[in-house]
């Protein structure tokens, strides 16, 4: 949105708007299409591998890196068929739902940390497209909703296989949202925010800076969520809704062609997505496990070209760990058999649900109990860009917003109970 | 008053939902070939399940009651396509005896090693459309790899990759190429490996045990009464294997081999190397001991075939000559069950003094096995479906003849 303000003197500002916004749009768009298209040949390429094959060899050239658009060509070209029995708005529209959905996650996913605690607010920016105050909350909230365009396109469907795999869709992505957002609450009861920029930025400097191993419990925690997000996204072995051995394709069963296309992108776009989530949340975001940027003095304090080199940098972090979040779904998907769906079930409500709960509870009494305390009893003190944007925050806001960024524990715990205090005034 | 609490207590106990009544195949990825399973279903559970049959008959008897043996011998390679060699086996077997004639000693020892070889690639492909079955796509792979290494000594001894028809009335139709064993060795070494990888994506995969273990149990009465045999009826725990226990001119083929009957005793299995425990949830009879078995036999093929070769090679002599196309069959009938694969392979045929029979009939032990379906999967879940009829590794080529 800066860049709209760079424009309004020049132009009537709604135009301004209108147009940064189709920018980022078409830019986010192409991101996730890019991602799609890599993550297919990926899966091509990565199943291949484990199941003793070449994959596809020859289209493009070497290594057939143009097998994804050749797939989208084949299938575009495809008839768009209805089925005589499907309820045929909903049919057609059901597809367009789940790929909304996935692709607005993206909206809130910070891909660099940029200067977005920068003294001068005209200059601060950061590589989020709409920065939330909430983003945890945002992403969560609307990754949970693509399981309407399931539902919709297994009801839709008329047929029983898909309304199978409709009705397991809702039942198995509902229930592990609940320790999939337990899980995510987690490293945000540590950050005291759910600003992802925020987040990120505090696990700069070296690994043993990221929530991953800021204590026992958040390292169990990550592999909660992964278990948990694996689910949320249907993949093996908890691809319960398409099953193919069960319910023939289950909620893709009558679908064929550019709309097939387009729930596969949703899928890929939602695998991307939960697993850059859990960069940002568990594994440091854009900071990599050697703070090399901040080595090589690739930052903001010296000069627009270092930061955005830096930041640069961070992107293509952030991208291989959420490339490998992918890779691992994928290699998780070529291995494993699949559930029976009251196994599926039985995992979420007897072992993910109580297990995140406990973490939660462990969490709490490990930062009120032993406050700071890294993981292995290493305490590397705060990194020199912390204490400056901590600084330059509670400055610039009004109370309370930034305090928690702050990495005394005894300072957090008295800004917490003084926003406790403010909100009970406030009420 | 009483209308209102007729109104409440209908809304708090009117919680029964509707069955549904839910068609399986004949297109469906996981009823391995064509069979059909009507299902009736309460949600998830199914509550009555029928499995029609019929969608690739092909009259085999009546066609095997217009030709002579020998013409016929092409059409029994059809009836269970994956192990076609022991098809040809059954059918030359029950012919030769209706013909009292016997093969020579190497004559059979190339039949043993051929069949034992097609059991092996009859198993791959069970073990691997199971894990299909499961969810599991690697292992379908890896064991159609090496099915494919085997189908390549077929096709170097008979050209077909197939449908063999090589086992042949009187004989084979020729003997093995120059340096053809040692490359059934070299696969045999080649293949040992594998056995532990399929064990380790299948067999001790605690999801697969998890989706297995207890699922569909045959007990061993109801296995007899049911009629089945081969692996299924070995995974109920009942030790019978014609191999060991058929008619002479059958079970001769394997005097003097070393070999163990696999069928749990006592809750466990003769193993002569380590494979994976059997996990505490399986029960005889289950989807998982049925899998086991599979595996296990596999093994013993392989040991079967290695003293094979060994015996092969040091007879003399021809492997016989296959019998004149329009030979007259004399009067008489026999009937002669052989171990196949899948399990016991019933030919009969009744001669009346010329070339073509006078009846063919033909027993498949896949139509007794699809007749369990339905006592097995009541009550269990949709997914269960498919995790009992792959480990009853059914074939619809002989179930429809």
């Amino acid at each position: 949105m800066i860049m709209a303000e760079y424009l309004i003197p020049y132009i009537s500002p709604w135009l301004a708007y209108l147009l940064v916004g189709l920018v980022q749009c078409g830019l986010l768009l192409t991101v996730v299409l890019l991602v799609a298209a890599v993550c297919n040949w990926l899966e091509r390429k990565v199943s291949a591998r484990i199941q003793d094959r070449l994959g596809p060899t020859r289209t493009g050239g070497r290594f057939g890196w143009l097998q994804s658009p050749a797939d989208g060509i084949k299938l575009l070209t495809k008839e768009d068929l209805v089925p005589a029995a499907a309820d045929r708005r909903l049919f057609l529209i059901a597809p367009y739902v789940s790929f909304a959905i996935s692709l607005a996650v993206y909206l809130a996913i910070p891909w660099a940390g940029g200067n977005a605690f920068s003294a001068d607010p005209q200059k601060a920016h950061d590589w989020t497209c709409v920065r939330l105050d909430a983003a945890v909350f945002f992403i969560m909230a609307v990754s949970g909703l693509e399981v309407f365009g399931v539902i919709l396109g297994g009801y839709a469907s008329g047929s029983k296989w898909s309304l199978y795999g409709a009705m397991r869709e809702a039942a198995q992505v509902i229930s592990y949202e609940i320790p999939l957002g337990l899980c995510v609450v987690i490293p945000v009861l540590i950050a005291g925010t759910m600003d992802l920029v925020q987040m990120g930025n505090q696990q700069s400097g070296w690994f043993w800076n990221w929530y991953l191993l800021h204590d026992p419990f958040t390292f169990a925690t990550f592999w909660i969520y992964i278990t948990c997000a694996v689910a949320h996204t249907n993949r093996a072995p908890f691809d319960l809704p398409e099953a193919e051995s069960e319910l023939v394709a289950g909620f893709l069963t009558e679908y064929s062609g550019f709309r097939w296309t387009i729930f596969f992108m949703a899928e890929y776009g939602a695998m991307f997505a939960i697993s850059a989530l859990a960069a940002i949340l568990f594994l440091g975001g854009w900071n990599g496990p050697i703070p090399v940027a901040q080595i090589l003095g690739l930052t903001w304090e010296h000069g627009a070209i270092a930061g955005y080199a830096g930041d640069v940098l961070g992107f293509c972090n952030l991208f291989a760990k959420a490339s490998a979040g992918v890779i691992f779904m994928m290699w998780l998907r070529w291995t494993l058999p699949r559930l029976r769906i009251d196994q599926v079930m039985t995992t979420c409500l007897k072992y993910c649900l109580p297990l995140a709960s406990i973490m939660l509870a462990g969490v709490l009494a490990w930062n009120f109990t032993l406050p700071g305390r890294m993981f292995f009893g290493i305490s590397p003190g705060s990194p020199p860009r912390m204490e400056k944007q901590a600084e330059t925050m509670d400055e610039s806001s009004s109370e309370g917003v930034a305090v928690s960024l702050s990495r005394d524990p005894q300072e957090r715990i008295a800004n917490w109970q003084f926003q406790i205090a403010n909100c009970k005034l406030n009420d | 008053m009483d209308f209102e609490r007729g109104i409440r207590e209908a809304d708090e106990t009117d919680l029964r939902t509707d069955e549904l009544v839910i068609n399986m195949g004949p297109q469906h990825p996981s009823t391995h070939g064509v069979l059909r399973l009507v299902l009736r279903t309460d949600g998830e559970v199914v509550s009555e399940i029928v499995p029609h049959i019929g969608y690739l008959h092909r009259s085999a008897e009546k066609i095997g009651e217009n030709l002579s043996p020998r013409q016929f011998l092409p059409y029994s390679d059809r009836l269970d396509y994956l192990a076609a060699m022991n098809m040809n086996l059954g059918w030359a077997l029950t012919v030769e005896k209706l013909l009292g004639m016997e093969v020579s000693e190497k004559c059979r020892h190339l039949r043993t090693i051929v069949c034992e070889l097609d059991r092996i690639s009859s198993h791959l492909v069970a073990a691997g459309c199971y894990g299909l079955d499961l969810g599991s796509f690697t292992p379908f792979t890896w064991t159609f790899r090496e099915r494919e290494k085997i189908l390549n000594l077929f096709e170097a001894i008979c050209g077909a990759r197939l449908t063999y028809s090589y086992i042949t009335v009187g004989g084979v139709t020729a003997d093995a190429p120059p340096g053809w064993l040692k490359q059934v060795e070299e696969f045999l070494d080649e293949f040992t490996p594998v056995i532990d990888e399929l064990h380790a994506v299948l067999t001790s995969n605690s999801i697969f045990i998890q989706r297995t273990a207890g699922v569909g149990v045959l007990s061993p009465e109801k296995a007899v009464d049911y009629g089945c045999s081969g692996p299924v009826l070995r995974g109920s725990g009942v030790g019978w294997d014609m191999r060991r226990d058929g008619e002479p001119i059958y079970a001769r083929m394997y005097e003097g081999y070393k070999f163990e009957v696999i069928a749990s005793v006592n809750g466990s299995y003769p193993q002569d190397e380590k494979y994976p425990p059997v996990p505490v949830e399986a029960i005889v009879g289950d989807s998982w001991h049925r899998f086991y078995v599979r595996m296990l036999e596999v093994v013993q093929s392989m040991k079967i075939v290695r003293q094979a070769i060994e015996k092969y090679s040091q007879c003399g002599g021809d492997v016989g000559k296959p019998i004149a196309l329009k030979m007259k069959l004399p009067k008489g009938e026999s009937y002669l069950e052989t171990e196949a694969p899948k399990g016991q392979m019933g030919f009969m045929i009744i001669g009346d003094g010329t070339p073509v029979p006078w009846r063919v009939r033909i027993r498949s032990s896949s139509f007794c096995h699809a007749s369990v379906i339905p006592e097995l999967c009541r009550g269990l879940l949709i997914a269960d479906v498919p995790a009992i009829v792959g480990s009853l590794d059914v074939v619809l080529g002989e179930i429809d003849r």
